[in-house]
């Protein structure tokens, strides 16, 4: 049993318009049978945070493309992406990636 | 006093007779260069810009003070003014970006651009200004930067970057700054450069932030390691619908221009591998680490599948400008042009006008008899305002015949926003939520309504 842990999730370049706009949660997340890893938590963010339109952040069971995911500061890419396992005070940062110019 | 008002009525007409002239000088100097520009497909060879040995007196005093600055030097100046930067796009980050390299010194900036200068460029493209509104930025951009330094060869190329030109254009620069505004085009240029072998200093902004990084740069990734999928065209927004401050592509214009001239001198870049994000409203800064090279990358792997330039609208599903996409949703039956709305409002048909446009943009301007109703609301099926929407039909319906449909048009901005929610109205209809109506939205919304029927009416 894992016990619950305190994660902050950010979201920027205007991902967080999914989200009411608000760029910053402080979350717990439950304890439970599995550890926590990036895949479970992208559900759980679906379940509990996303507002509207999940096709515009979810594909399949990861981000859409042009998401960038930060696991404290870092690419994901680095850190096994959906199957990091989240450390309590983890922060996991979802950027869209702008175009303009 | 007679004396007095005469040299006051004279220091005006001065003052005037200056500006015009100088309106004028500016304009001559964009046509002068438009005159000379060759056609992209055959590009006359650049000549090597010439080894330089030593400054002159009035390139000492001109530079010096970054010259006292012990990691750039002489020697670091005079790597400048041998360099060569293309920089794509001259909008809100080319424009900071190639004053700075002009000021500095570099010695021949590229200038890609197809488009023209509008009046709502002027808030952020600080090298245009109004006297060359409709000329090509990229001529307009080169004759800005001939008054700045005159020393600096600027090369205008009032084209669009096509994977038929990019790479043998990319070639002849030393490093290439992505200041484009469109996911294709982002895509060209990155391939274009891992062809080539050329360092990429990439920069974005949208609304209140900003993204730097340097690609391919050193055995760094590229732009497909860190993206080797381009997002949904429906996920992408441009500077026009979300809007950008100034500031922003100032900033990260100026930050990309720091990246230029750093690997220009030979002092390395700061971003390569990592990302500065900027986030203006809360004033942070962020360095976020990247992925390395990737080695099954399409471009730059170890066995790469791009060994030549792609049709990059079709890779990303969209076009490479920045201009509003028109959707396609509805029949033309359930549409109306701006003509026949203006016809039925003259007629004094009852219907309802609904106005779907966020708040914001009807701060801006409304047409004073729209109901106003975001189609952020009706997505989300707002109670609050599913009502208020029933009794303004509630209303409308007291003066129509018993038992016909009432007639409801719905308006945005282009045309877009006002298809989606006579969607999301014909299913609340279906759905009896609703009364039986008859939902149309306005072809090309307040934007053609401008265009074709009130010219007083506000263009944003």
């Amino acid at each position: 049993m894992a016990a619950p842990l305190s994660v902050e999730v950010e979201f920027g370049g205007g991902a967080e318009l999914l989200f009411d706009g608000v760029k910053k949660h402080q979350v717990t997340l439950p304890g439970q049978e599995e550890p926590w890893d990036i895949r479970n938590l992208l559900v759980w963010i679906k379940k509990n945070l996303l507002k509207e339109r999940p096709e515009l952040f979810i594909q399949g069971d990861s981000v859409r493309p042009g998401i960038l995911v930060l696991i404290n500061d870092a690419d994901w890419e680095l850190l096994g992406e959906l199957d990091y396992q989240l450390q309590d005070q983890d922060t996991i940062l979802f950027i869209s990636t702008l175009h303009g110019g | 006093m007679a004396a007095r008002e005469k040299v006051l009525a004279l220091q005006a007409e001065v003052a005037q007779r200056e500006e015009e002239l100088s309106f004028l000088k500016q304009k001559l100097a964009a046509a002068l260069l438009a005159e000379q520009e060759p056609p992209l497909e055959h590009l006359d060879p650049l000549s090597p810009l010439p080894p330089k040995a030593a400054l002159s007196r009035d390139e000492i005093l001109r530079y010096s003070r970054q010259l006292v600055l012990p990691e750039l030097g002489v020697h670091g100046q005079l790597r400048l003014a041998t360099a060569s930067v293309l920089i794509v796009g001259c909008g809100g980050l080319g424009c900071p970006l190639a004053q700075y390299l002009a000021a500095a010194g570099v010695g021949r900036l590229g200038l890609v651009d197809y488009d023209v200068v509008e009046m709502s460029n002027l808030a952020r493209q600080v090298l245009h200004g109004e006297a060359l509104a409709g000329q090509a930025k990229a001529f307009s951009a080169a004759a800005s930067l001939r008054r700045l330094n005159s020393a600096v060869e600027c090369v205008p190329y009032a084209q669009a970057l096509t994977p038929a030109t990019a790479l043998d254009l990319v070639r002849r620069y030393d490093v290439v700054a992505d200041c484009s505004d469109n996911v294709p085009t982002r895509y060209l240029v990155n391939d274009a450069c891992v062809l080539a072998g050329r360092p990429l200093v990439s920069a974005s902004a949208l609304r209140f932030e900003g993204q730097i990084t340097v690609y391919h740069y050193d055995g760094g990734p590229c732009y497909r390691c860190v993206f080797p999928q381009p997002p949904p065209a429906e996920t992408v927004t441009n500077c026009a619908d979300g809007g950008v401050l100034g500031v922003v592509t100032g900033v990260l214009g100026c930050l990309q221009a720091l990246e230029v001239l750093k690997i220009a001198a030979g002092l390395g870049p700061s971003y390569s591998g990592r990302m500065l994000l900027f986030d203006a409203l809360r004033g942070h800064f962020r360095c976020i680490q990247l992925r390395i090279r990737r080695p099954d990358c399409a471009a730059c792997g170890e066995r790469p599948t791009v060994t030549d330039l792609q049709d990059y609208e079709a890779f990303c599903g969209s076009s490479a400008t920045d201009k509003c996409r028109s959707l396609q949703l509805l029949s033309s039956e359930e549409r109306v042009s701006v003509t026949d709305y203006k016809r039925l409002l003259d007629s004094g048909a009852p219907h309802l006008l609904l106005d779907v446009r966020p708040q914001v943009e009807v701060d801006i301007c409304c047409l004073p008899h729209a109901l106003h109703i975001p189609l952020k609301h009706l997505e989300r099926r707002d109670a609050a305002s599913l009502k208020l929407l029933g009794e303004a039909i509630g209303e409308g319906k007291r003066d129509t015949q018993p038992g016909a449909a009432f007639s409801i048009y719905v308006i945005c901005k282009l045309g877009n926003d006002s298809q989606k929610a006579v969607k999301i109205l014909q299913s609340l209809t279906e759905a009896h939520e609703l009364d039986s109506l008859t939902v149309r939205d306005v072809v090309g919304g307040l934007m053609a309504w401008a265009a074709k029927i009130d010219r007083t009416f506000p263009q944003y």
